[in-house]
């Protein structure tokens, strides 16, 4: 009897490693490139900034998912997603960073700032819209915004760290700020497209 | 074909009103922090509020005016106060602002720190005083040609109390897309007329405010400020003062040495006015005349380059080497400065040399 909940679970895994690695949505898809080179200058604030962009990928996949499933598709309005998608985006980061300001000051301070930055993030309307394209069960499209979130967060902790080294030694004039930055990412999804093909989903 | 326009817009027009409802709704009952109350000065005022949104918009809806230049965005740090209680963490904003001695003695940016619970707070007493002003601009007169002097008739309310050096924000309005924003000018007149205040402004190159003043005010124009401000003013002792200032920096010792005459205190003041060359010199003739007629007054002005041959028989060279030829001995001394930065250091070293403790070295930078 347990067979099925460990395949349930280690397609799960499957997806969220993908998600991660294979398609990492910042570093393949070049999305959510604009708050990125904005905040990855420091390695604790990309880390607060990645911290804030997993949590909400990964509800605003499962929450878009439901909405899909459950409101567009049934009535035959499909082709509204994504103006739909970028509405259910902006409220429930609206209303998790009021939540999160009421509950702790301390995570408030921590990710709550960054959630206004991350309202019009693409790289999580590009998640919310890419799970449509396989057949994926509300598990799966959870495991797989949390996966794409995971994603974003390791590229732009990698990058913050790239970045404080990068201030300490000297850069051509021309190349400072968003131009080493973008040279650097480019070379970063090099490495990451050495992933892509290793995991099919 | 209809049906599904009508269903889409519909549809998306439904979306919409759900979603703002619920943020509407979250807004009343998650920020909602309920009535808190503001202990200012160890219970010397006590304000009820209703919590959620900044300390200082809070103070500024009781009347209540916190310098703040910056209009509470976090940029400027004029607005810090000690908060004793109920602060809560530092946010990230702050952060850059506060020095250690900041976090130790509990200051904070007040425009940062909103009010969730009851607070207890300590405001400087002498911000009691201030309140926002409608003023009238009722005269412009050029004192070089990059100062203007601006007389400012107070509406409403009409009168001011201050201590002479005690400065005012004031408030440029929107022109020609550069925000609105305050600046702060020291008052040069004297503090018994109350109705009427003058500032001395100096034009800064691509200054938002000082452009507002020099091109866009007109005489009889209406206008804002607040004040006022500052603990930059006399001490009470008979120290023999010396009086250090460049350019507009002599607004709060113009209106210092009138009101030490028109009050009759006598102590021993010599006014060092440093200047580059004669045009940057001004109001020469008044301060000659109080010279005249006041024995414990003297008028120093010092040029440091104006060029040989011109006619000028004063004082020349820095105004710091000037002040160190007149007065060798500085120990027994009191020292007003008033300037920027670069001559108010220079000042301040030259004074030290001379035997001034620092204790008796009082100053108001302008950055």
């Amino acid at each position: 009897m347990t067979a099925p909940e460990t395949g349930l679970f280690s397609s799960f895994l499957l997806i969220v490693i993908s998600a991660a690695f294979t398609d990492n949505i910042l570093l393949a898809r070049f999305l959510g490139m604009c708050s990125c080179l904005g905040v990855s200058k420091k390695v604790d604030t990309s880390i607060g900034l990645g911290a804030a962009v997993t949590f909400v990928t990964a509800s605003t996949a499962a929450l878009n998912y439901l909405v899909y499933t459950y409101i567009l598709r049934p009535l035959g309005i499909e082709y509204l997603k994504l103006i739909v998608f970028i509405v259910v985006i902006a409220a429930f980061t609206q209303i998790v960073e009021m939540l999160i300001e009421r509950i702790s000051e301390g995570l408030y301070n921590a990710l709550g700032i960054f959630l206004p930055l991350i309202t019009v993030n693409c790289a999580i309307l590009g998640s919310s819209l890419f799970m449509l394209n396989k057949p994926y069960s509300f598990l799966q499209a959870f495991g797989f915004g949390l996966g794409c979130g995971f994603g974003w967060f390791l590229a732009i902790s990698l990058i913050g760290g790239i970045r404080e080294k990068i201030n300490e030694s000297v850069v051509p004039k021309g190349l400072e700020g968003p131009g080493i930055t973008l040279i650097i990412i480019g070379i970063m999804a090099l490495a990451f497209v050495g992933f892509s093909g290793m995991i099919k989903v | 074909m209809i049906a599904s326009i009508l269903l889409s817009v519909g549809f998306l027009s439904a979306c919409g009103v759900v979603l703002a409802f619920l943020i509407v709704l979250a807004e009343r009952k998650i920020l909602n922090y309920g009535p808190c109350t503001i202990d200012i000065n160890d219970g010397e005022r006590r304000l009820t509020v209703q919590g959620g949104s900044s300390l200082l918009s809070n103070l500024a809806e009781q009347q209540i005016f916190i310098p703040s230049a910056c209009g509470g965005r976090g940029s400027c740090a004029y607005c810090k106060l000690r908060i004793l209680d109920g602060a809560g963490a530092i946010g990230p904003v702050e952060q850059p602002h506060l020095t250690p001695e900041d976090r130790k003695e509990g200051r904070r940016l007040s425009c940062q720190v909103k009010v969730r619970s009851d607070l207890k707070i300590e405001i400087p007493k002498h911000l009691f005083s201030v309140k926002r002003y409608l003023g009238r601009a009722a005269r412009k007169r050029p004192l070089t040609y990059d100062i203007v002097e601006l007389t400012i008739d107070l509406v409403e309310p009409r009168e001011m109390e201050f201590v002479a050096g005690q400065y005012v924000q004031l408030e440029s309005p929107e022109y020609k897309g550069r925000e609105s924003v305050m600046r702060a000018y020291s008052i040069s007149s004297v503090p018994s007329a109350r109705n009427r205040i003058q500032l001395m402004v100096r034009l800064v190159p691509n200054g938002i405010c000082t452009t507002w003043v020099f091109e866009h005010l007109k005489e009889g124009q209406s206008l804002h400020l607040s004040g006022p401000y500052g603990e930059f003013h006399l001490s009470d002792t008979d120290a023999p003062i010396l009086f250090i200032a460049g350019g507009s920096g002599m607004a709060p010792i113009w209106s210092m040495l009138q009101d030490m005459e028109e009050k009759g205190i006598r102590r021993k003041a010599t006014y060092f006015f440093g200047a580059v060359t004669q045009k940057d010199l001004f109001l020469v003739d008044e301060l000659k005349a109080m010279e005249q007629r006041l024995d414990w007054f003297t008028f120093v002005p010092a040029l440091s380059n104006e060029p040989p041959g011109s006619g000028w028989s004063g004082e020349r060279g820095l105004i710091t080497e000037v002040l160190a030829r007149h007065v060798p001995d500085t120990s027994a001394h009191e020292a007003y400065l008033c300037g920027s930065p670069g001559m108010i250091d220079a000042a301040i070293a030259v004074l030290k040399k001379g035997g001034m403790p620092e204790s008796r070295i009082f100053y108001d930078k302008f950055a």
